[in-house]
Protein backbone atom coordinates (compact mmCIF):
# COMPACT_ATOMS: atom_id res chain seq x y z
CA UNK A 1 0.00 0.00 0.00
CA UNK A 2 1.00 3.31 -0.86
CA UNK A 3 0.26 5.92 2.08
CA UNK A 4 0.69 9.85 1.31
CA UNK A 5 1.03 12.41 4.06
CA UNK A 6 0.05 15.99 3.24
CA UNK A 7 0.71 17.79 7.03
CA UNK A 8 3.85 18.68 8.78
CA UNK A 9 4.11 16.12 11.46
CA UNK A 10 4.46 18.89 13.75
CA UNK A 11 1.22 20.49 12.89
CA UNK A 12 -0.65 17.21 13.23
CA UNK A 13 -0.28 13.68 13.92
CA UNK A 14 -1.39 12.10 11.01
CA UNK A 15 2.51 11.43 9.52
CA UNK A 16 3.24 9.76 13.32
CA UNK A 17 -0.16 7.96 13.51
CA UNK A 18 0.88 6.50 9.72
CA UNK A 19 4.21 5.29 10.66
CA UNK A 20 2.56 3.62 13.79
CA UNK A 21 0.38 1.40 11.32
CA UNK A 22 2.43 1.21 7.91
CA UNK A 23 3.05 -2.73 7.04
CA UNK A 24 6.64 -3.70 6.07
CA UNK A 25 6.49 -3.28 2.54
CA UNK A 26 4.53 -0.58 2.00
CA UNK A 27 5.58 3.35 0.92
CA UNK A 28 4.99 6.77 2.32
CA UNK A 29 4.96 9.52 0.21
CA UNK A 30 4.95 12.91 1.95
CA UNK A 31 3.62 15.53 0.31
CA UNK A 32 2.48 19.41 0.76
CA UNK A 33 3.07 20.72 4.38
CA UNK A 34 4.02 16.69 4.60
CA UNK A 35 7.61 17.10 3.17
CA UNK A 36 8.79 19.04 6.21
CA UNK A 37 8.82 15.65 7.68
CA UNK A 38 11.89 14.43 5.57
CA UNK A 39 13.86 17.00 7.09
CA UNK A 40 17.46 15.63 8.93
CA UNK A 41 17.46 16.46 12.68
CA UNK A 42 14.41 17.06 13.33
CA UNK A 43 12.45 15.08 16.61
CA UNK A 44 10.45 12.66 14.33
CA UNK A 45 14.08 11.63 12.87
CA UNK A 46 14.23 8.25 14.28
CA UNK A 47 10.58 7.00 13.96
CA UNK A 48 10.97 7.86 10.30
CA UNK A 49 14.62 6.10 10.31
CA UNK A 50 12.78 2.99 12.13
CA UNK A 51 10.58 3.22 9.39
CA UNK A 52 12.76 2.88 6.86
CA UNK A 53 13.95 -0.81 8.16
CA UNK A 54 10.83 -2.44 6.59
CA UNK A 55 9.41 0.58 4.30
CA UNK A 56 10.32 2.75 1.41
CA UNK A 57 9.84 6.48 2.33
CA UNK A 58 9.50 8.96 -0.52
CA UNK A 59 8.95 12.96 -0.83
CA UNK A 60 7.48 15.25 -3.53
CA UNK A 61 10.10 17.11 -4.84
CA UNK A 62 8.43 20.38 -6.02
CA UNK A 63 6.80 20.59 -2.47
CA UNK A 64 10.28 20.56 -1.22
CA UNK A 65 11.58 22.95 -3.68
CA UNK A 66 8.48 25.46 -3.25
CA UNK A 67 9.02 25.59 0.70
CA UNK A 68 12.38 26.44 -0.28
CA UNK A 69 14.28 23.18 1.59
CA UNK A 70 17.02 21.66 -0.25
CA UNK A 71 17.43 17.82 -0.93
CA UNK A 72 21.31 18.15 0.78
CA UNK A 73 18.45 18.65 4.18
CA UNK A 74 17.11 15.24 3.96
CA UNK A 75 17.69 12.58 6.00
CA UNK A 76 19.59 9.92 4.46
CA UNK A 77 17.18 6.78 2.40
CA UNK A 78 14.81 9.37 1.79
CA UNK A 79 13.83 9.33 -1.97
CA UNK A 80 12.54 12.63 -3.92
CA UNK A 81 10.14 12.01 -6.61
CA UNK A 82 8.54 14.44 -8.94
CA UNK A 83 4.47 14.11 -9.99
CA UNK A 84 5.51 11.36 -12.42
CA UNK A 85 6.79 9.57 -9.97
CA UNK A 86 3.90 9.84 -7.63
CA UNK A 87 2.02 8.65 -10.74
CA UNK A 88 3.48 5.56 -10.79
CA UNK A 89 4.12 5.02 -6.98
CA UNK A 90 0.42 5.05 -7.26
CA UNK A 91 0.93 2.76 -10.06
CA UNK A 92 3.06 0.21 -8.47
CA UNK A 93 1.12 -0.08 -5.02
CA UNK A 94 -2.54 -2.00 -5.22
CA UNK A 95 -4.22 0.69 -2.85
CA UNK A 96 -3.55 3.97 -1.66
CA UNK A 97 -4.23 6.08 1.84
CA UNK A 98 -4.46 9.03 1.49
CA UNK A 99 -3.89 10.60 5.63
CA UNK A 100 -6.03 13.87 5.66
CA UNK B 1 -3.83 2.43 -15.80
CA UNK B 2 -7.57 3.38 -14.80
CA UNK B 3 -7.30 6.53 -12.00
CA UNK B 4 -10.34 7.80 -10.36
CA UNK B 5 -9.59 11.08 -7.72
CA UNK B 6 -11.32 12.75 -5.16
CA UNK B 7 -10.81 16.50 -4.15
CA UNK B 8 -12.34 17.36 -0.86
CA UNK B 9 -11.04 20.47 -0.07
CA UNK B 10 -11.96 24.04 -2.27
CA UNK B 11 -9.15 26.16 -3.93
CA UNK B 12 -6.82 28.15 -2.31
CA UNK B 13 -7.24 26.64 0.67
CA UNK B 14 -4.27 24.37 1.23
CA UNK B 15 -2.91 22.75 -2.08
CA UNK B 16 -5.61 19.65 -2.18
CA UNK B 17 -6.60 20.86 -5.90
CA UNK B 18 -3.42 21.98 -7.01
CA UNK B 19 -1.51 18.79 -5.96
CA UNK B 20 -4.56 16.88 -7.89
CA UNK B 21 -4.20 19.12 -10.62
CA UNK B 22 -0.29 17.97 -10.95
CA UNK B 23 -1.24 14.58 -10.51
CA UNK B 24 -4.24 14.50 -13.49
CA UNK B 25 -1.74 16.46 -15.67
CA UNK B 26 1.31 13.97 -14.70
CA UNK B 27 -0.55 10.92 -15.25
CA UNK B 28 -2.31 11.57 -18.67
CA UNK B 29 1.05 12.92 -19.52
CA UNK B 30 2.44 8.58 -18.62
CA UNK B 31 -0.26 7.42 -20.96
CA UNK B 32 -3.21 6.79 -18.07
CA UNK B 33 -6.23 7.25 -18.11
CA UNK B 34 -8.36 9.70 -15.61
CA UNK B 35 -11.89 7.71 -15.26
CA UNK B 36 -13.24 10.52 -13.37
CA UNK B 37 -12.44 13.49 -10.76
CA UNK B 38 -15.16 14.02 -8.08
CA UNK B 39 -15.31 17.21 -6.61
CA UNK B 40 -16.90 16.49 -2.69
CA UNK B 41 -17.32 18.73 0.42
CA UNK B 42 -15.35 21.93 0.03
CA UNK B 43 -14.04 20.48 -2.72
CA UNK B 44 -17.19 21.88 -5.38
CA UNK B 45 -15.74 25.15 -4.65
CA UNK B 46 -13.51 24.20 -7.58
CA UNK B 47 -16.48 24.34 -9.96
CA UNK B 48 -17.28 28.55 -9.78
CA UNK B 49 -16.93 30.04 -12.73
CA UNK B 50 -17.07 33.58 -10.87
CA UNK B 51 -13.82 32.74 -9.09
CA UNK B 52 -11.50 35.80 -10.07
CA UNK B 53 -7.84 35.77 -8.81
CA UNK B 54 -5.72 38.05 -9.37
CA UNK B 55 -3.86 38.13 -12.84
CA UNK B 56 -0.57 37.04 -11.20
CA UNK B 57 -2.10 33.90 -9.55
CA UNK B 58 -3.37 30.69 -10.86
CA UNK B 59 -7.05 30.28 -11.54
CA UNK B 60 -7.13 26.73 -10.25
CA UNK B 61 -10.90 26.42 -11.98
CA UNK B 62 -9.61 27.65 -15.26
CA UNK B 63 -6.82 25.02 -15.26
CA UNK B 64 -9.44 22.28 -14.42
CA UNK B 65 -11.40 23.72 -16.94
CA UNK B 66 -9.05 23.80 -19.61
CA UNK B 67 -7.56 20.29 -18.81
CA UNK B 68 -11.18 19.14 -19.28
CA UNK B 69 -11.42 20.56 -22.11
CA UNK B 70 -8.26 19.46 -23.84
CA UNK B 71 -8.41 15.77 -22.07
CA UNK B 72 -12.06 15.20 -22.24
CA UNK B 73 -12.27 14.81 -18.39
CA UNK B 74 -15.22 14.19 -16.33
CA UNK B 75 -15.56 16.72 -13.83
CA UNK B 76 -18.40 15.93 -11.44
CA UNK B 77 -19.31 17.71 -8.79
CA UNK B 78 -21.48 16.19 -5.55
CA UNK B 79 -24.75 17.83 -5.76
CA UNK B 80 -25.78 18.06 -1.95
CA UNK B 81 -22.60 20.06 -1.58
CA UNK B 82 -22.68 21.89 -4.43
CA UNK B 83 -26.26 23.55 -3.72
CA UNK B 84 -25.28 23.64 0.16
CA UNK B 85 -22.71 25.82 -1.22
CA UNK B 86 -23.96 27.96 -4.01
CA UNK B 87 -22.18 26.13 -6.81
CA UNK B 88 -25.38 25.78 -9.16
CA UNK B 89 -25.44 25.28 -13.23
CA UNK B 90 -28.74 26.38 -14.94
CA UNK B 91 -30.90 23.28 -14.69
CA UNK B 92 -30.55 23.24 -10.65
CA UNK B 93 -30.37 26.95 -10.54
CA UNK B 94 -34.46 27.12 -12.41
CA UNK B 95 -34.99 24.32 -10.15
CA UNK B 96 -34.40 26.49 -6.65
CA UNK B 97 -35.88 29.58 -8.41
CA UNK B 98 -32.44 31.33 -8.48
CA UNK B 99 -31.82 34.05 -10.38
CA UNK B 100 -28.43 32.86 -11.48
CA UNK B 101 -25.59 29.80 -12.13
CA UNK B 102 -22.55 29.62 -11.44
CA UNK B 103 -21.08 26.10 -13.03
CA UNK B 104 -17.74 26.23 -14.30
CA UNK B 105 -17.27 25.03 -17.97
CA UNK B 106 -16.22 21.08 -18.35
CA UNK B 107 -18.10 20.46 -14.58
CA UNK B 108 -21.23 18.76 -14.10
CA UNK B 109 -23.59 17.95 -10.92
CA UNK B 110 -24.29 14.57 -10.25
CA UNK B 111 -24.87 12.23 -7.05
CA UNK B 112 -22.53 10.27 -4.95
CA UNK B 113 -23.03 6.97 -6.98
CA UNK B 114 -20.68 8.76 -9.21
CA UNK B 115 -18.10 8.54 -6.61
CA UNK B 116 -19.22 4.96 -5.90
CA UNK B 117 -18.43 4.14 -9.35
CA UNK B 118 -15.39 5.68 -9.91
CA UNK B 119 -13.80 3.45 -7.12
CA UNK B 120 -15.18 0.29 -8.68
CA UNK B 121 -14.43 1.42 -12.06
CA UNK B 122 -11.10 2.52 -11.58
CA UNK B 123 -7.94 0.61 -10.73
CA UNK B 124 -6.63 3.32 -8.04
CA UNK B 125 -8.77 5.77 -6.10
CA UNK B 126 -6.64 9.17 -4.82
CA UNK B 127 -7.75 11.10 -2.81
CA UNK B 128 -6.23 14.94 -2.35
CA UNK B 129 -7.94 16.99 0.32
CA UNK B 130 -7.51 19.03 3.73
Amino acid sequence: MLHTVNKSPFERNSLNTCLGLVKPGSAVLLIEDGVVGAIKGTAIEDQLIQAMQSCKLYVLGPDLAARGLAEDKLLDGIQVVDYGGFVDLVAEHTSVQSWL
Amino acid sequence: MKFGILINEGPYQHQASDSAYQFVKAALEKGHEIFRVFFYHDGVQNATRLASPPQDDRNIIALWSALAKEHNLDLVVCVAAALRRGILDENEAKRGGKDAHNLADGFRISGLGQLIEAGIQSDRLVVFGD
